[in-house]
């Protein structure tokens, strides 16, 4: 099976769920990366040490910025031409958008946000939740080629082997866009789409003793901020504290902020209403602290401490400090 | 202008869902229309109210299509029209997207089609682009802020890093975060309006779906019982949690 896998980036630097799609394609069969932008060496490199067997590369200033039309005729450009069976992507917002406009394309089929992936009978069959993680459906998908992007954290990341290196093939560049990108501003540096473990705080850090509700919040996000650096992790929000001003929208979890699936997810302070859940409820490890015992996260959480954040989230910040001896 | 915003009716998030033999069933909570696609009516009429125009809402579905579009009307839209096709309910996202971009060009001189970033049943997020594409016209999606001088558009677009600033020449496709602005609420007028609108009925011709769903499982529960963990003081309680997540072999 031939498996084209797209290298989302940003500027050069692939996010890591792409190399999840790599060690995917590996698994099913023989993996292509395929490159988009510039300059592109080190994330071509990087491909090739993540498993890939070959480069497909379009490296050119024209593509230095991301547009989604001059990415999406590019890539259906090649596939019509070499005709892959299967081409993966990972589930950011350049990924799900680069693949739903080549699926337009090339008139193929679109599996979005996939959490499990199988061949049978030479079809794709999928698996992926709907209904705001509520259920999961079985999606198969009747024509070649199948476009599937897959949700980050779903699938394990390949161990990287320095120095590996492969065929490398360049593609013809479409770089003729409708979209002129005029520039950047970079919100406040968190990725939870791709953090392996998520701090996230709610409701409750907004209610200290002799504080008001601004001063409580920050004192309170100050203490998830210093526990999530001990853990390498990034700090997330419930809507409550993001529609009270005390987080950016980037920093929301749940069905309207952002799906995330870390290894470990701290919820302090946070209900667990069923919109929070849909956004989380697929990490592996959840761990919850709320002062009220009744309180739905304990429902899907793995460990829960029936306590005050302001005093748990401290002393674990200290206990993790001690035993990982990081500083 | 002319501008069309793209509805659909779904359950509200606290619906409740079980399964039985593969199937779904729904409790009986009234559907309501997409939470997202509130967003891109308030984002269509705030076009309307900046440079002036015509809204026009647009939903495929069967009759409870109508609880979005009137939704759409009692916050302002002047106008719906409902889309059926004889195959409903197997339509993908490439058939829907196909349907939509045959309805804006059957409305003819669209300058601005808004859409939701996604639908909360299907939670694809991949409409807006493909039907940008089958119209051949540039996808602005993720746009939290939106402006339009003359025949320009332009926005910032939400994406994993911050923000990237964009612009386009009209007609465009539009998809709106929650960024973007807190939808309006009917008002008593608009819901009067809603209530009384007659909705036009197209029925187009949709391709057969590439794509399809077969059966529906549980999503994975948590193996364990939530184990609580208790202790004399917040530190001992802390040493034993910081154990059980080393032992979890995560970190
Ligand atoms: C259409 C729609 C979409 C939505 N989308 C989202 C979404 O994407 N994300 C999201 O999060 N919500 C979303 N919501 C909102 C959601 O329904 C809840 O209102 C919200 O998640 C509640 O946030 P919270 O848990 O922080 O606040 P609360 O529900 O107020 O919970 C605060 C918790 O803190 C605890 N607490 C108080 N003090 C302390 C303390 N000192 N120490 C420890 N615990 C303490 C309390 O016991 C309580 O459980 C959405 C709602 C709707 C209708
Ligand atoms: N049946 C439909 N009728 C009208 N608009 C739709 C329909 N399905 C999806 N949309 C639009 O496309 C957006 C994204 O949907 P989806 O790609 O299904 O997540 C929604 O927020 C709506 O704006």
């Amino acid at each position: 099976m031939n498996i084209w896998v797209y290298i989302d980036h940003f500027k050069g630097a692939p996010l890591l769920a792409s190399w999840e799609a790599l060690g995917l394609a590996k698994r099913l069969g023989n993996a292509t990366a395929v490159l988009l932008g510039h300059p592109m060496e080190e994330a071509v490199q990087a491909a090739f040490e993540f498993g890939a067997d070959a480069v497909l590369l379009a490296d050119d200033p024209a593509l230095a910025d991301y547009r989604a039309e001059a990415f999406a005729s590019t890539l259906s450009a090649a596939a019509s031409a070499q005709t892959p069976d299967l081409l993966l992507f990972p589930t950011t917002s350049r990924g799900r958008e680069i693949a739903a406009m080549t699926a337009a394309d090339l008139n193929a089929g679109l599996l979005v946000d996939v959490t499990a992936l199988e061949i049978a009978a030479g079809r794709v069959v999928a698996t992926r939740p709907v209904y705001g993680g509520k259920a999961l459906v079985r999606e198969t998908c009747a024509v070649k080629p199948a476009l599937v992007t897959l949700r980050g954290r779903a699938f394990p990341k390949p161990e990287q082997q320095i120095g590996r290196s492969g065929p490398v093939t360049r593609i013809e560049v479409r770089a003729e866009a409708q979209t002129t990108v005029e520039g950047y501003s970079t919100g406040e540096g968190v990725s939870l789409t791709d953090a392996g473990v998520i701090v996230s705080g709610g409701r409750g850090l907004t209610v200290f003793p002799g504080l008001d509700e601004k001063s409580a919040a920050a004192r309170g996000f100050a203490l998830l901020d210093e526990l999530a650096a001990v853990l390498n992790g990034a700090v997330g929000a419930s809507r409550a504290v993001v529609d009270a001003g005390h987080a950016p929208y980037a920093q929301q979890v749940g069905q309207t902020g952002k799906l995330v699936s870390p290894d470990l997810y701290i919820a302090c302070g946070i209900s667990g209403a069923i919109q929070h859940l849909a956004g989380m409820r697929t990490a592996k490890v959840i761990v919850a602290i709320n002062t009220d015992a009744e309180a739905p996260i304990f429902q899907v959480a793995r460990y829960g401490v029936v306590g005050d954040l302001y005093q748990i989230v401290p002393a674990l910040t200290a206990a993790l400090k001690k035993r990982l001896g990081r500083q | 202008m002319k501008i069309v915003v793209c509805v659909k009716t779904t359950l509200p998030s606290e619906a409740q869902i079980r399964l039985e033999g593969g199937k779904l069933i729904f409790d009986n909570t009234p559907p309501v229309i997409n939470p997202w696609d509130e967003y891109a009516v308030e984002a269509a009429l705030q076009q309307k109210e900046a440079v002036g125009g015509t809204v026009t809402a647009l939903s495929i579905g069967d009759e409870s299509a109508n609880v979005a579009l009137k939704h759409a009307l009692a916050m302002g839209a002047d106008e719906a029209i409902r889309i059926t096709d004889s195959a409903l309910g197997a339509l993908d996202t490439l058939a829907t997207a196909r349907l939509l971009a045959a309805a804006v060009q059957k409305l003819g001189g669209v300058d601005l089609v808004c859409f939701g970033r996604q639908a909360i049943d299907g939670d694809s997020g991949v409409t807006p682009a493909q039907t940008a594409r089958l119209l051949g016209w540039p996808a602005l999606t993720l746009a939290s802020a939106v402006k339009i001088e003359g025949r320009r558009i332009r926005v910032e677009r939400s994406i994993e890093e911050g923000r990237q600033i964009v612009s386009a020449d009209l007609p465009a496709v539009l998809s709106v975060v929650k960024d973007f602005a807190e939808p309006r609420y009917p008002t008593f007028m608009g819901k009067r309006k809603a209530d009384r609108a007659e909705i036009p009925v197209w029925s187009l011709a949709a391709p057969a779906p590439l794509v399809a769903w077969g059966e529906f499982a549980e999503p994975p529960r948590q193996t364990a019982q939530c184990e609580i963990i208790t202790g004399a003081s917040p530190e001992e309680i802390a040493e034993k949690l910081a154990e059980k997540i080393l032992a979890e072999k995560i970190l």
